[in-house]
């Protein structure tokens, strides 16, 4: 079977400075794959490049559900089948938590506001901030914001879901109330990438976990051999910095 | 008792009121017009000149910078004046509106592109990534929370327009301010000019205060 998302040769720079060196990846669909390493090592630019938020160079390509990723008119078909979650919300601040959600389908599938609401509710419930439909995002704390934004990009159906730390902006005592939310979303079978710093997480809830430094895939397993028994040097230097803290 | 006859001569003054009152109407008129063409090609030109493909965004700056230089009275003239000597004449109306919205425009794209730019990136980068088309994203996410922090400097240009309206009477447009000087001339007494800054004032007085109290409100606003 042939990958949800193929990542080809991606090569990303900014000026004279190489963010990714080549990177091939294959996801398949269902998968969850946790991306872990220091700080610049290139993790959000690999995510951004998958819907394209980052350009890329044109010997790259990415081909996500059979389209590829590119300028041009088959961009939107992808960015509306590629969920995000950013590790700053970006919920529309003008806009109610229901209408956050209702927004997309609404605007990219035309469904109907009837149906949009009924969607809207159903997925507010299920991440469990039904109650707070009515009120304006800046109103709610930042767990409950980053389950509407989690939501928000589950309206849209997509097959696949990005996650760029989601949690990396929360304050302690909400960090589980939204790992509660992905570990629950990964079992209904949604492909999703994330980046992340919860070595927990990834230990307990990825299919596949991939060390990225410098711009590169250094090492990628099961979460057994990443965290067990990592095999370069680098990957054991990373978990032992972070493990230690 | 003097002075008061001369500069505020009732009985002149309630004789020259109609002719006021009509001037009054034809500013407004010219104003109005003036302000809504502004917003439209201001918003239009913001829009080009932030995301306009190939030159075009350069040429839009080109257009606000020239017109945001030019003195009004000047490009009056020229619309009025010397155009007609390459065939295009225009009413003194027309005249008048179409310099205002020139310049108008130009000063309102620079406040629109401000509030655009004043959106934080990610409103930007979260709307892409639910698939919303450029339009759907400047009408539905990004020009609703710019409106707000434009609607200030908007007002305040509005103010700009309806004074300088005062500048068609050189076109021979019976605006408020022509029919003062012709009414003036009229009664040999300068009891209708007074009459006119005061309507002036008194038409602009609450916008000014308006747009005090607005910068105080969005001022005291954090930003999200
Ligand atoms: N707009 C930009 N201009 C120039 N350099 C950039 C830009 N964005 C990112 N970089 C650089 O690219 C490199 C990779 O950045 P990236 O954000 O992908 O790293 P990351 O692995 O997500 O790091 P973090 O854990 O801090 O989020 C970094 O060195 C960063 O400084
Ligand atoms: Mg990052």
């Amino acid at each position: 079977m042939s990958p949800l998302i193929r990542i080809s040769n991606l090569k990303k720079a900014y000026g004279i400075f190489t963010v990714l060196h080549g990177i091939d990846l294959d996801i398949a669909e269902g998968e969850v794959v946790c991306v872990i390493g220091p700080s610049g090592s290139g993790k959000s630019t690999l995510i951004r490049c998958i819907n394209r938020l980052e350009a890329f160079s044109d010997d790259s390509s990415i081909v996500v559900d059979g389209v590829t990723v590119g300028p041009g008119k088959a961009l939107a078909k992808v960015r509306a089948e590629v969920g995000m979650v950013f590790q700053s919300f970006n919920l529309f601040p003008h806009l109610t938590v229901l209408k956050n959600v209702m927004l997309a389908p609404m605007r990219v599938r035309g469904t109907k506001p009837a149906e949009a609401e009924r969607k809207a509710r159903e997925l507010l419930a299920r991440v469990g901030i039904e109650t707070q439909a009515e009120k304006y995002p800046g109103k709610l704390s930042g767990g409950q914001q980053q389950r509407v934004a989690i939501a928000r990009a589950l309206a849209m159906e997509p097959k696949v879901m990005l996650f760029d730390e989601p949690t990396s902006s929360l304050d302690p005592e909400m960090v589980g109330e939204v790992l509660d939310v992905m570990k629950t979303l990964a079992g209904t079978g949604v492909t999703m990438v994330v980046v992340t710093h919860e070595m927990g997480f990834a230990r307990q809830v990825a299919d596949r976990v991939i060390f990225m430094d410098g711009g590169r895939i250094i090492e990628q397993g099961t979460p057994a051999e990443i965290f067990d028994n990592p095999k370069e040097e680098r990957t054991r230097s990373f978990l032992r910095a972070v493990l230690e803290h | 008792m003097n002075l008061l006859n001369t500069f505020f001569n009732i009985p002149i003054l309630i004789d020259t009121f109609p002719l006021l009152l009509s001037g009054l109407l034809v500013t407004l008129e010219i104003g109005v017009t003036s302000i809504i063409a502004g917003l439209i090609g201001g918003l239009f030109l913001a829009l080009i000149r932030l995301y306009g493909p190939g030159p075009v965004p350069f040429l839009a700056k080109i257009y606000i910078d020239i017109f945001r230089s030019i003195p009004l009275l000047v490009l009056l003239i020229v619309v009025y004046y010397a155009l007609p000597f390459v065939g295009i004449r225009f009413s003194p109306f027309v005249s008048a509106v179409v310099a205002l919205t020139l310049v108008s425009s130009a000063y309102t794209a620079e406040i629109f592109r401000a509030g655009i730019e004043a959106i934080p990136h990610g409103q930007f980068e979260a709307s892409q990534a639910l698939g919303l088309s450029a339009r759907h994203m400047m009408v539905d996410v990004i020009l609703p929370q710019a409106i707000k922090i434009v609607i200030p400097p908007l007002t305040n240009n509005c103010i700009n327009v309806l004074k300088d309206t005062a500048l068609a009477s050189v076109v021979a447009m019976p605006d408020l301010l022509k029919q003062a000087t012709q009414a003036q001339a009229l009664s040999a007494n300068p009891t209708p000019l007074i009459g006119a800054a005061l309507i002036y004032v008194a038409l602009l007085w609450p916008l000014v205060s308006i747009v005090a109290r607005l910068e105080k409100r969005f001022g005291r606003e954090k930003r999200p």
